[in-house]
């Protein structure tokens, strides 16, 4: 067990590539959590996907071990935090846990929209600050500006900010210094009953569930009996230890100290993130505050393009959500897909998250449904009904009106780019509620109808502003609104998977966009498809794929049949990842790809 | 031809011969045949003997049969020194019976030099050349990356013309750049030339070509598939006005001139493949087909030969599903089409009905009820590959 005044516990605030996941592997090596063999770059973020893409999912933490200029041997806890609006949740139960951040922004870009976002959450959450500028290796670096920009702008002490390189790792030991004299110790009494907060679960296939906690008072120990107070279980702890990246088992965890236990519990459900743990016998006086669990707001369908992978979609689902509480599904059926499931998502980064994970690791082709939000119905006859599913929608005739999710947004832009958010804001039938300036930024409060935001918002609002804008919402609750199921006849027959709830306004403008990204989206085939969108019996808009011109083998491979014969089969396989719907092919991916708006 | 008529057994078709020759002079970027260039003198002899031997592996596989067709491919057989030629043809008359009216057709490329072999050629026993005389045009025959101009393969066409019975015009054409008006003034020209039978390839970018390479950076532009359909059009066109319809998608005949040994092919008979990546297709005793191809790098085909007798080094058991789909991708590339009783007594099984009246319905495939006989129509030719996928299970 650490004294408690030699333990720094940290996260890492930053605009996206500003480097955060290259300092913290850094502080890894410098520190030598691992050797220059198993270093591989971004070792934090674990998941393939994230190395891919190039973000962080999941929040990690990392124990590292330094001995202090003055001798001393100090332990650092780091847990990096995603930076995607989507999971927004996770970053802020991720600073509750610790009591400072460094604050890295890049040298020669400055402060970006993130870089405010995540620092205002780590004030919230009452944290000194270490300011750190990256990239001074670069020529375009312009440290002084920059730090002039973070006293102006944020209205932080920048003055003694580190300078370095995470690439390099120029000034990383000055990082650890800054760490250990600038961020305070945490507090805690070792003798007082055991509390810890819950801060993030996971299932481990070799592990079971994986608990990782942050001790306040207390110890934690192997063997020990401890309760969760929200659900009010009770587990015999198995292991206790942490991350250094890799695992090392410590038998106990005492105030201050983050890391991990597992006992014999069966899925990551049975743990509340921000719940607090106690021992059982002689459980703490008062509970943690806790957070409130994370809603998910954006619904879509899962199919699996072949309609025999349904079990093992089943299984793959089943799997993810051990690890993801926040992802709902239950099973659906649908005329033209045959068995799926309908599920439910913190947003569209993590419903396509969740879709790469699935065909990855369970090698399921899926279908994808339109994205939908929650609308509540109200009946002529008084009932109520939640609408998850735009194929669910009732006879029109029996519904007297119908209500929508609206939420409240924050954009943080630079001045050069505010006109085109507002139009966008305009155009997904926004209410402006405030507009105030911070230096060249612009604050702005809208108050948007969730469904225009769900689906596309953030890209489109990172495409106009190059990436520069901020955005963070909230819901405010339900509003009644003029809205129709617009349905889409692909060779005259409706597919109910590309069916959207749409306000009557924007129905038009919807359709034609649909229909024209459907003409791209489905190949041609023999005979030319008309692509249409109608509300009710109401064409409002129509494109037409033409027939097949050419698709011929030309050359003659003499006896090498078997080359034709492979070419074939690949051609086969192609349509596998096509479903039928009458006579017409539609690849898997279009059901997605089709609503997605290019607006100019 | 009553053929497919009369009683179903395959070895109505007859049975053929290949020999690959894997030699060019220099390597062209649209090609992906098995062909090399070498810079030291090939030991010419070597390889014949080593064909030779190959032939007498086959021999021993297929036993005795009566050879309808031999076929000398490539890579540019018209780099064999004839006597070489000699030595090959000699052999299969030695290992099997010949019949009376063989055709030996032999792939030449119109440089003046090979020119010069013709004669020794017809001396062997070569009855028909198919020349690769690929566009009129000698800016195009430069981009091609050919060997020859278009006077000297006119010359060289001309030559072979008066020393061989029968002669094919190959052409390649939806070429870069090349328009509708372009080729109908190119075939018409070639029409004129032409004694019998031509082939007409749509240029097919090949993968690991150069000509691909140059078209996944855009420095490529071949017709579109809008553009390739209309030039397909103007071909059947003017072919049919001048008397050489064709009979597979990219071949054209008059009457009675076609390749036997490529009918051999499409209507997927047998065959024995000899030479550095040689395919071939036999049947078993218990009516099952095997597929068998040989080492493609030529100099490691020749010391497998020397060591074992032959170049084999893939030997395939071709299922019932397997046979039924090569069947359907060869037969239907012919304008004669297929029968759908010899489809289910050679495997066992029937291309769906509903299927076939539904393509006849929308005008892609003639159907004889009488005859039981399916075919592409024009139109259905141009998206053959899709009927194929609908047809074939
Ligand atoms: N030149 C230079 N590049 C850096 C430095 N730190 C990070 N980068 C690069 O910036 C990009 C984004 O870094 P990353 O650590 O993934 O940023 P994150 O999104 O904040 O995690 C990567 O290409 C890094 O290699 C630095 O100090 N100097
Ligand atoms: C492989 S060549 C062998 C004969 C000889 N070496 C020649 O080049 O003429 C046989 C025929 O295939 C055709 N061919 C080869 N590559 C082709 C391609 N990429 N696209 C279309 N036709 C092609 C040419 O027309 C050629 O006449
Ligand atoms: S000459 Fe014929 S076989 Fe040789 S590279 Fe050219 S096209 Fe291919
Ligand atoms: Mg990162």
């Amino acid at each position: 067990m650490t004294k408690i005044s030699n333990i720094r516990n940290f996260s890492i605030v930053a605009h996206i590539d500003h480097g955060k996941s290259t300092l913290a592997d850094r502080l890894i090596q410098i520190t030598g959590g691992l050797s220059a063999r198993e270093m591989k770059q971004q070792v934090l973020d674990s998941m393939e996907l994230e190395r891919e893409r190039g973000i962080t999912i999941k929040a990690q933490t990392v124990r590292l071990d330094y001995t202090h200029t003055d001798g001393e041997k100090y332990v650092l806890n780091l847990i990096d935090t995603p930076g995607h609006v989507d999971f927004a949740y996770e970053v802020n139960r991720s600073l509750a846990a610790v009591e400072g951040s460094l604050l890295v922004v890049d040298a020669s870009q400055g402060v970006e929209a993130q870089t405010l976002a995540n620092v205002y959450q780590a004030i919230d959450n009452d944290h000194d600050i270490v300011s750190i500028l990256n990239k001074v290796d670069l020529p375009a670096a312009e440290p002084d500006r920059i730090r002039q920009q973070i006293e102006d702008v944020i209205g932080l002490d920048a003055s003694e900010a580190v300078e370095i390189s995470a690439k390099t790792g120029l000034g990383i030991e000055d990082v650890l210094v800054a760490i250990v004299e600038k961020l305070p110790p945490p507090e805690g009494d070792v003798d007082a009953p055991l509390k810890a907060m819950l801060v993030d679960s996971w299932y481990d296939q070799y592990l079971g569930v994986v608990v990782l906690v942050r001790i306040i008072d207390g110890e934690l120990k192997k063997g020990q009996k401890i309760k969760l107070i929200a659900t009010n279980a009770t587990y015999l702890v198995d292991q206790v230890g942490v991350f250094r990246p890799t695992i090392e088992y410590t038998g106990k965890l005492g105030p201050g100290e983050i890391g991990f236990f597992t006992g014999a519990i069966k899925q990551v459900a049975d743990t509340r993130v921000g719940d607090t743990v106690t021992d059982d016998k002689r459980p703490c006086e008062q509970a943690l505050p806790g957070f409130k669990p994370a809603q998910p707001v954006v619904f879509a369908g899962f199919f699996p393009v072949d309609a025999a992978q349904f079990e093992d979609l089943r299984e793959g689902m089943a799997r993810l959500r051990l690890n993801d509480a926040s992802f709902e599904f239950e099973m659906e059926t649908s005329a033209a897909l045959g068995f799926g499931f309908r599920c439910g998502f913190l947003g569209l980064l993590h419903l396509e998250i969740i879709r790469e994970r699935i065909e990855r690791e369970f090698n399921v082709d899926l279908i994808t449904t339109a994205p939908s939000v929650i609308y509540e119905v109200y009946m002529s006859n008084g009932d109520k009904i939640e609408l998850h599913n735009p194929a669910d929608m009732p006879d029109v005739v029996k519904i007297d009106h119908m209500e929508e999710p609206w939420i409240s947004a924050t954009i943080l832009v630079p001045d050069e780019y505010l006109g085109s958010v507002l139009k966008l804001c305009e155009d997904r039938r926004g209410r402006q509620k405030e507009l105030t300036y911070a230096g060249s930024r612009a604050m702005l409060v809208y108050e948007l109808p969730l469904n225009e935001v769900v689906f596309d918002f953030y890209d489109r609002l990172k495409s106009v502003t190059r990436g520069y804008a901020s955005f963070d919402y909230h819901m405010i609750g339900y509003e009644q609104g003029d809205l129709v199921k617009m349905s889409i006849l692909v060779n005259a027959e409706p597919v109910d998977a590309l069916s959207i709830i749409v306000h009557r306004g924007r129905a038009e403008q919807r359709g034609r966009g649909m229909c024209e990204k459907l003409k791209d989206l489905i190949p041609r085939h023999l005979f030319k498809i008309p692509v249409q969108a109608a509300i009710g019996g109401k064409i409002i808009a129509r494109e037409t794929i033409a027939a097949m011109r050419k698709d011929v083998t030309a050359k003659c491979y003499g006896g090498d049949i078997s080359r034709k014969r492979k070419l074939l089969d690949k051609q086969k396989e192609g349509k596998k990842k096509m479903r039928q719907f009458g006579q017409v092919n539609i690849p898997q991916d279009a059901f997605i790809s089709a609503l997605k708006m290019d607006e100019n | 031809m009553a053929e497919g008529t009369k009683n179903y057994s395959p070895y109505d078709v007859g049975f053929g011969i290949y020999v690959h020759w894997p030699f060019c002079l220099a390597k062209c970027p649209y090609c992906d045949f098995n062909s090399h260039v070498r810079h030291q003198r090939v030991d010419t002899d070597a390889f014949a003997t080593g064909l030779v031997r190959e032939l007498q592996h086959f021999h021993q596989l297929a036993g005795d049969r009566t050879v309808t067709s031999v076929f000398f491919g490539g890579g540019t057989p018209s780099l064999m020194p004839p006597r070489c030629v000699e030595q090959v043809i000699a052999a299969i008359y030695d290992l099997w019976d010949v019949a009376g009216d063989v055709e030996i057709t032999l792939e030449a490329n119109p440089t003046s030099v090979e020119a010069r072999n013709f004669a020794g050629y017809r001396a062997a026993g070569v009855n028909r050349v198919s020349v690769g005389v690929q566009a009129l045009d000698d800016d195009d025959l430069k981009k091609l990356g050919r060997q020859h101009s278009v006077d000297e393969a006119l010359k060289a066409f001309k030559l072979a013309g008066r020393i061989f019975e029968r002669t094919s015009f190959d052409l390649i054409y939806a070429r870069p750049g090349q328009t509708v008006a372009a080729w109908r003034t190119e075939l018409e020209r070639a029409l004129a030339e032409q004694q019998g039978h031509m082939s007409l390839y749509q240029l097919t970018i090949e993968p690991d070509t150069a000509f691909e390479r140059l078209h996944q950076t855009g420095k490529l532009v071949v017709p579109d598939d809008d553009l390739a359909a209309a030039l397909f059009d103007v071909t059947q066109e003017l072919t049919d006005k001048a008397g050489l319809p064709a009979y597979e998608i990219s071949n054209h005949a008059a009457c009675d001139q076609q390749s036997r040994h490529n009918l051999l092919y499409w209507r997927y008979g047998e065959y024995a493949g000899v030479g550095a990546g040689a395919h071939s297709r036999l049947l078993t005793e218990n009516g099952g087909r095997v597929a068998l191809s040989a080492e493609k790098h030529p100099e490691r085909w020749l010391a497998d030969v020397e060591a074992t007798g032959s170049g084999v080094i893939e030997t395939e058991n071709l299922s019932m599903a397997d046979q039924a789909r090569e069947f359907l991708l060869m037969g239907l590339r012919l304008h004669e089409g297929i029968s759908l009783e010899r489809y289910e007594q050679l495997f066992g099984r029937k291309v769906s009905q509903q299927q076939v009246e539904a393509l006849n319905k929308q005008g892609f495939i003639d159907f004889d009820k009488t005859r039981q006989n399916i075919a592409a129509t024009k139109t259905g030719m141009r998206v053959l590959n899709s009927l194929i996928a609908l047809l074939a299970d």
